[in-house]
């Protein structure tokens, strides 16, 4: 008697009726074309899928069959995602279990591949901003950041200290709708399913401020090479103080949810930990490394736009498992509340923006009366700055870890190469030894506390 | 060593590609303590004669202090070592050159694609890759 594999399988050897046993016959197509032996995630993906019918039906019979010897457990392997509602995003595991113990965990990423850091060398100096501002799409404003950083270095450029101020402002209202993100979501694929519309009330409100600021609620571009795009519009810093004013009781709110749930603690304390020199030599950087007791923040270590100004501290745990990473980010919120309170206290006057017509618009009421101003603007749309031939690599805390941006310039107006490093794309690296043993219900909330937006993962 | 010198205050460190492994051991130990590498990358010069040039951002916990290392790889079957057992980071970051630039690692465990499909022909941030590369379906439909 035919199996059913057999007889959905159109074509022999062909595996019709398995749509994805196509990617696996592709996989090992791709092996044998360029003569090599498959590589692990290649073999991940083939274990799963590697069905002809023949396969399949051998498959079943084996499955039906008793074991020849029952002390021996085959694993069985799941695959979770790209489509799953609690691997933040297109996030694809292939996990190899016995009973509920992971054996093995493959990461496959990849779909949301945009080819950013492709386009980036085919647009200007100032059309790239647009563009990095979409590859982490829940921290915008760092995005934008570390690559300004990086072209103002190769220009040599000073920025004036009020645009500074505003980048400060700016990035700690975005590492706190960041971490808004993460705590809504994170609670959410665990279950503390209130805590997500408590947390998604202030980060509309961080949205808000955001739009107000630049026009935009989440990819704002924001931030120029030589300052930010306008100053604050009137009744912004009124609108900021009423939130910051409100944040810290409402992470008080957080806290009374989850810090004293007993559910919640029972499925983070204990869970997801990796000794320190591993994570290290990981390069995980961000709440995933200051959870385990590394005191190490770019904002402190390395200070730029001005952060040396500030008096913050950098919040530590020593578990280094999910529920310290969750009280590090919830002290990192109070701590941006305190950094954006004393720099709105202290706020400079000046301009918003460098004042180099070469590189920077001019002001728009000039153009109807500046035939100098004009020109300049003229130029810089259609042709572009230009850059000093170089390389540089500038880096920013971002809410997930080290972001930073290496841009080599061949003294032409576009950037011969903008490369990204994703601090999600590097921590989620971790997650392959942190699973290993663990149970695939702790895999959720190990990727929970990782943070990783795939938006920044995949580029 | 090829060549050193610094430039917008960060310190370059050109290195021969036979070189690299050891080059790599020595920084990451005691006394320079270079133990975390934050970055893997590479720059395509179609001109230039080892064409493919890698950058290696090295960053240390201790004192602060980065240092870019920088390898040419070569035109022709681009291949060089990997840094996988000195920095385990170096593994995503490795499949990722290898994807888009097309350079290989030696000893690498698991040189896979990672951004592009398995079956993807060429590498997509090479220089001779057209930007509209991929085949539009029912572009002459219009």
């Amino acid at each position: 008697m035919p199996s059913d594999a057999e007889q959905t399988g159109t074509e022999a050897g062909i595996g019709g009726g398995f749509p994805l046993a196509t990617e696996a016959r592709g996989v090992l197509e791709v092996a044998r074309r360029e003569g090599r032996a498959l590589t692990e995630t290649e073999r991940a993906i083939a274990q799963v899928e590697a069905f002809t019918p023949e396969e399949a039906a051998a498959r079943m019979r084996l499955a039906e069959a008793p074991p020849e010897d029952p002390g021996i457990r085959k694993p069985m392997v799941i695959n979770l995602g790209p489509q799953h509602p609690s691997t933040h995003g297109v996030l694809r595991l292939i996990t190899e279990l016995d009973g509920e113990v992971i054996l093995d965990v493959h990461p496959i990423v990849g779909y949301l591949h945009t080819g950013i850091e492709k386009q980036c060398e085919n647009k200007t100096y100032w059309q790239a901003v647009t563009l990095v501002t979409r590859m982490d799409y829940l921290s915008p404003y760092f995005n934008t950041q570390a690559y300004c950083l990086a072209v103002e270095r190769l220009l040599g450029m000073e920025i004036p200290a009020r645009a500074e101020y505003l980048r400060v402002i700016m990035c700690e209202l975005n590492r706190i709708a960041s971490h808004l993100v993460w705590l809504g979501t994170s609670g959410l694929e665990l279950g503390a399913i209130s805590v997500f519309f408590y947390t998604y009330r202030e980060r509309d409100k961080a949205l808000d401020l955001g739009e107000m600021i630049s026009g935009e609620r989440m990819n704002t571009r924001y931030f120029q090479v030589g300052g930010c795009a306008d100053d604050m519009p009137k009744g912004f810093e009124a609108a900021m103080r009423e939130f910051i004013g409100r944040m810290p009781s409402r992470i008080d709110e957080y806290e009374t949810l989850l810090s004293g749930n007993q559910i919640w603690l029972d499925r983070t304390k204990g869970v997801g930990v990796l000794p320190v020199d591993q994570l290290i030599g990981l390069g995980v950087t961000g709440p995933a490394l200051r959870a385990a007791g590394v005191a190490h923040d770019l904002r402190k270590a390395a200070p730029y736009s001005g952060y040396e100004h500030f008096d913050f501290d950098v919040p530590v745990a020593t578990e280094g498992d999910v529920y310290a990473r969750f009280t590090v980010r919830l002290r990192e919120m109070r701590e941006s509340v305190r950094i954006i309170e004393q720099a709105l206290d202290g706020i400079p006057e000046g301009s918003h923006i460098a004042d180099d017509r070469k590189v920077v618009l001019p002001p728009r009421e000039e153009l109807a009366v500046s035939m100098e101003a004009l020109i300049h603007h003229f130029k810089l749309v259609t042709e572009g700055f230009m850059v000093p031939e170089g390389e540089v690599y500038a880096a920013v805390e971002s809410p997930r870890g080290e972001l930073g941006c290496y841009v080599v310039s061949d003294g032409g107006p576009k950037p011969y190469r903008c490369h990204m490093r994703d601090p999600s794309f590097v921590n989620l690296q971790a997650l392959r030894p942190m699973a290993k043993g663990a149970y695939l219900a702790d895999l959720i909330a190990m990727i929970g506390s990782l943070d990783n937006v795939m938006g920044g993962v995949d580029r | 060593m090829v060549d050193e010198y610094e430039a917008y205050g960060e310190l370059t460190v050109e290195i021969a590609a036979e070189r690299l492994l050891e080059v790599c051991r020595t920084l990451a130990g005691a006394p320079s303590s270079f133990r975390m590498l934050s970055d893997v990358t590479c720059a395509d010069f179609p001109d230039a004669p080892g064409r493919f040039r890698l950058a290696y951002q090295l960053y240390s916990l201790e004192t602060g202090a980065r240092v870019r290392l920088r390898v040419w790889a070569g035109a022709d079957a681009p291949e060089v070592d990997s840094v996988t057992a000195i920095w385990p980071t170096a593994n995503w970051q490795e499949r990722e050159v290898y994807d888009l630039m097309g350079v290989r690692f030696r000893g690498h465990p698991d040189l896979a694609r990672i951004m592009m499909p398995d079956d993807w022909d060429g590498h997509p941030l090479r220089k001779d890759y057209p930007l509209g590369g991929e085949e539009v379906t029912f572009s002459d439909a219009v």
